[in-house]
């Protein structure tokens, strides 16, 4: 199954971010959201993927848009790797029922029973503006993200 | 993957201008990695010689190397002192003998002595975070690159994905 393409509304959901914190897409309507699939907490090509984001929180606010992280790990599992990473954005738990985010948006695999290694930018009205799957095993960077969020500031649809 | 940013005269340097062959490295002085690939990068100055020029740019991942951002203030105060590529190695050469988790304060005060560097210039630089900018504008510029980690290396403004061990050969190659 492919994943979303540029131009597909982008399916609404709400899931934990922490034990006791419930994050829904929505929530953003009006900013550029930044949705990053990754397969797993502790895996060594995410931790650096998240590490990555985790530096450039700084750029993404100045362009108005919010990181979230997501993967099938359970609140508590994201809460550990989160703490242990320093990570300071959202990391998601679409674990209950498992992947079902992620299957919206064509980022579910099934033979492992983990989320892809996905990137979609979606815009202040809940479209996605762009997607990329990346090899599961490979750290896709950012310049993808950053040169599709030059587009939305170009075009003027970014709030 | 290639790399968008064209090395100017705003770059740390080493070699000939003219030299065919260029390599440019995003690294982060607390990465063991980058630690581990800087002989090997010595290495391939030493076989390439005045064929290669070799660039440093700063991509530290304060997070998870709270060392590393001071280390490469520390470097760029050095390199107003006319010593950029002494304080490079010698922040890697620290990082191998006595593990990336021991710089800090004690080793760049160390290393300011062993290199005769004005120490104190040094501290108030990092203080003041004189060079944090350009840092930045390293770091910035290699994610716009596509840099998703340390070290990184682009070879003539190719993406090298090869192991810092192949890097000698893959430079002759292109000779």
């Amino acid at each position: 199954m492919a994943i979303l393409a540029a131009g597909s509304p982008a399916p609404d959901f709400s899931l934990s971010s922490t034990p006791d914190q419930r994050v829904s897409l929505s929530d953003f309507r009006g900013q550029t959201v930044v949705l990053a699939f990754y397969p797993a907490d502790w895996s060594p090509v995410c931790g650096d993927q998240m590490a990555l984001y985790n530096e450039m929180l700084g750029e993404f606010r100045r362009q108005n848009a919010q990181l979230l992280g997501i993967s099938v790990d359970g609140v508590w599992c994201h809460a550990a790797f989160a703490a242990d990473r320093k990570l300071h954005f959202p990391l998601l738990a679409d674990f209950e029922p498992k992947g079902s985010v992620a299957r919206q948006y064509g980022a579910y695999r099934e033979t492992e029973g983990v989320t892809e290694r996905a990137l979609f930018v979606i815009d202040a009205e809940g479209i996605v503006r762009w997607s990329y799957l990346s090899p599961v095993g490979v750290n896709p960077g950012a310049d993808g993200i950053f040169d599709a969020l030059d587009a939305l500031a170009t075009k003027g649809t970014r709030s | 993957m290639t790399l968008r940013r064209p090395v100017s005269e705003l770059d740390h340097i080493a070699g000939d201008a003219d030299a065919p062959l260029t390599l440019v490295e995003y690294g982060d002085y607390q990465c063991p990695h980058c630690a581990a690939a800087d002989p090997l990068v010595r290495a391939a100055q030493k076989a390439l010689g005045r064929d290669l020029r070799f660039v440093f740019r700063n991509f530290p991942l304060t997070e998870m190397h709270p060392a590393a951002e001071p280390a490469a203030e520390f470097a760029e105060s050095a390199a107003v002192q006319g010593k950029f590529w002494q304080a490079h190695d010698a922040i890697f050469a620290w990082s191998r003998r006595h593990g990336p988790p021991s710089l800090g304060p004690d080793a760049f005060a160390a290393i300011a002595q062993s290199l005769e560097l004005d120490g104190a210039q040094l501290e108030e630089d990092i203080e003041n975070h004189r060079y944090l900018e350009r840092i930045r504008d390293d770091f910035n510029g290699g994610v716009r690159s596509g840099v998703n980690g340390t070290p990184s290396f682009f070879i003539n403004g190719t993406r090298f994905d090869g192991g810092a061990d192949e890097l000698a050969d893959a430079l002759r190659a292109l000779l």
